[in-house]
């Protein structure tokens, strides 16, 4: 029996200041609730416009559980359809990427679209004479999204035909965005081959939380950045050697408290937040030749010192991406149901700069979210079991209380302690109201009576 | 040491056996210390730096991820994963004598099990063998998965 639907009391229910309850990571209900009023509510990433270069080009993903094609246009543009024949509902394209020319064909019947999802034609159309068929949803062809924006580069859609707009969702938080963009000389990103896919048996929440999880590095993963600063220390090397790679990304995981707390939290409105305020694992890489020297031609050298002296650590997005700037690194987690979610990780190159660049890129991302990672295995590790510990009774809720602070407003941008929860519980603020911005009480007491 | 074909085949079995048996002291002195492990994201990778791998890891990183096994906050290893190789008589597709280089082939299934859980990858093996002081050695190895480019779950230890 249904309990949620249409019963924003309910929902709120779930969020209190301090702790949210387990059903908002176990219930199906809640997670077909999330895919319906979130998913469609909110503006969520789709793919990099470098991922369909040229006209007929397509990408096929998903938006929360909705299949859906990006696609470029004949005129250039980059549209967002829902990948389904409106006929038979058969999926129209089903390999990840492809060139589908000028049109779409559907293997079933043939019935063919434009790449902005119009009806093109119907084989023995005569058939439909009559029939009214151009007045129904299905005669008009493959359904697009509500609305589409390209910011960077980067495609976002929302399903919701009517709703926030793409700025007032985003506001401010596209800083981090545009940070990552500016580091390419020419102002410019393109996506250096496939994500890692990687299979998480738990809730797509506890992933993005952990984004900004600054407690745990230093704990759970000792095995392998702790076990990376004992294996150099043992190898002896004068302090001006090079370090092996795996020191240079691996070890900053073991930074202590401290560095974590004085790197600061800060929180933008409708859920957006980032870790590494001042700094982050990712400043003291070393420098690649050539490359400041490129930035300087472009942004002159003050501007090209902002831009990288800005080492934003994880910027999550609500309701469910991350981004690194400073390695030009995107993270998707797409739900998948209650108690599984895929995560993909992608990598950009910036245009313009030396390969050593997308090189470490690549490295970090083979070394930190490939499921042959040995920093991911303990993620994944903690994730699941707390998964299936969230199973135990009379105990339900789950603490998100971390450096709390009375009458903390969500609507304005804030800055704090970098050990902060504060990002969690502005994930969760903007929970309750996308999940219950279009909710209909009035719809909820008929229903059961009609049950 | 004239090196034989089956002087190459047998090398290959017992390095997998030694995997398979937990044997990691034995397998990473099989390396030479310029060598990479490499197991690509994408089917017929050619490019082991610029775009994604699953691995390509120097000897530094193998070594990290070996003695990692054994730590006593390793979470993902508690209890500890088990794996099993079936492999197929490798393929001698070079050999060089008067260099001491030798490229095998080896087709092989690999599973990997932890509690409840088994995976099955089926893998092929393409060694770059050289002989170094009258001993075999992997000068590089690359292991690519059939199906490289599907979602998995954790693969914790060496296919």
């Amino acid at each position: 029996m249904s309990h949620y639907a249409d019963n924003p009391d309910a929902i709120r229910a779930l969020v209190q200041d301090k702790q949210v309850h387990r059903d908002v990571y176990t219930s199906p209900e809640i997670f077909r609730l999330e895919m319906k009023h979130i998913f469609a509510n909110s503006w969520v990433f789709v793919g990099h416009e470098s991922q369909t270069p040229n006209k007929g080009d397509y990408f096929a993903t998903s938006i929360g559980d909705q299949p859906v094609i990006q696609v470029r246009h004949t005129n250039g543009d980059i549209n967002v359809l829902l990948n389904r024949c409106p006929h038979k509902g058969t999926k129209i394209v089903i390999d990840r990427q492809g060139n589908t020319g000028k049109f779409f064909r559907c293997p079933y019947h043939a019935w063919s679209f434009k790449t902005d999802g119009c009806l093109l034609a119907i084989p023995l159309k005569k058939g439909y004479e009559g029939t009214g068929l151009e007045e129904t949803q299905n005669g008009k062809g493959m359904k697009a999204v509500g609305a589409v924006q390209n910011y960077r580069g980067f495609i976002f859609a929302r399903l919701a035909d009517e709703g926030i707009s793409f700025e007032e969702f985003f506001g401010e938080s596209l800083s981090s965005f545009d940070n990552m963009v500016d580091r390419s000389p020419a102002g410019k990103l393109e996506i250096m081959g496939p994500p890692l896919r990687y299979m998480h048996k738990c809730n797509w929440k506890m992933l993005v939380e952990n984004q900004t999880d600054t407690c745990h590095p230093m704990v759970a993963h000792e095995s392998s950045a702790g076990t990376a600063v004992k294996l150099y220390e043992e190898l002896g090397l004068p302090a001006d050697a090079p370090k092996p790679p795996a020191m240079e990304i691996i070890a900053p995981f073991m930074s202590p408290y401290e560095m974590f707390e004085d790197m600061g939290i800060r929180t933008w409105p409708n859920g957006h937040g980032h870790t590494g305020v001042h700094h982050s694992i990712h400043s003291n890489y070393s420098a690649i030749p050539g490359y400041f020297e490129a930035m300087c031609e472009t942004y002159g050298e003050e501007k090209a010192k902002q831009i990288l002296g800005e080492n934003r650590h994880n910027t999550v997005y609500f309701p469910n991406v991350m981004i690194k700037g400073p390695i030009q690194t995107l993270r998707l987690f797409i739900p998948l149901a209650a108690d599984k979610t895929l995560v993909e990780s992608y990598i950009y190159r910036l245009v313009d700069a030396p390969d050593e660049l997308t090189a470490r890129t690549a490295m970090y991302n083979r070394m930190i979210n490939a499921p042959t990672s040995i920093v991911g295995h303990d993620d994944l590790e903690m994730y699941e079991r707390a998964q299936e510990g969230l199973a135990v009774d009379g105990l339900e809720w789950v603490n998100i209380q971390r450096l709390y602070e009375d009458d903390e407003d969500f609507d304005t941008e804030a800055v704090e302690n970098g050990t902060t929860e504060r990002q969690m519980r502005n994930q969760f603020h903007a929970w309750v109201k996308f999940m219950t911005m279009d909710m209909d009480p009035k719809a909820a007491p008929a229903r059961e009576a009609a049950e | 040491m004239t090196v034989t074909k089956d002087d190459l085949i047998d090398f290959i079995y017992e390095e997998v056996r030694m995997l398979d048996e937990g044997r990691y002291d034995e397998w990473l002195a099989l390396w030479l210390p310029d060598g990479h492990y490499w197991m690509p994201l994408d089917y017929k990778q050619t490019d082991p730096l610029n775009v994604t791998s699953l691995m390509y890891e120097d000897i530094f990183m193998l070594k990290l991820r070996v003695e990692r096994l054994n730590g006593a906050r390793t979470f993902s290893q508690k209890p500890k994963s088990r794996c099993h190789h079936v492999i197929q008589r490798p393929f001698v597709d070079e050999m060089n004598a008067e260099a001491g280089t030798f490229v095998t082939t080896t087709f092989m299934h690999y599973v990997e099990t932890r509690l409840d859980e088994q995976q099955l990858l089926a893998l092929t093996a393409r060694h770059e063998i050289s002989l170094v002081d009258g001993k075999l050695r992997i000068a590089n190895k690359r292991v690519d998965i059939v199906n490289c480019d599907a979602a998995f779950g954790n693969i914790q230890l060496l296919p």
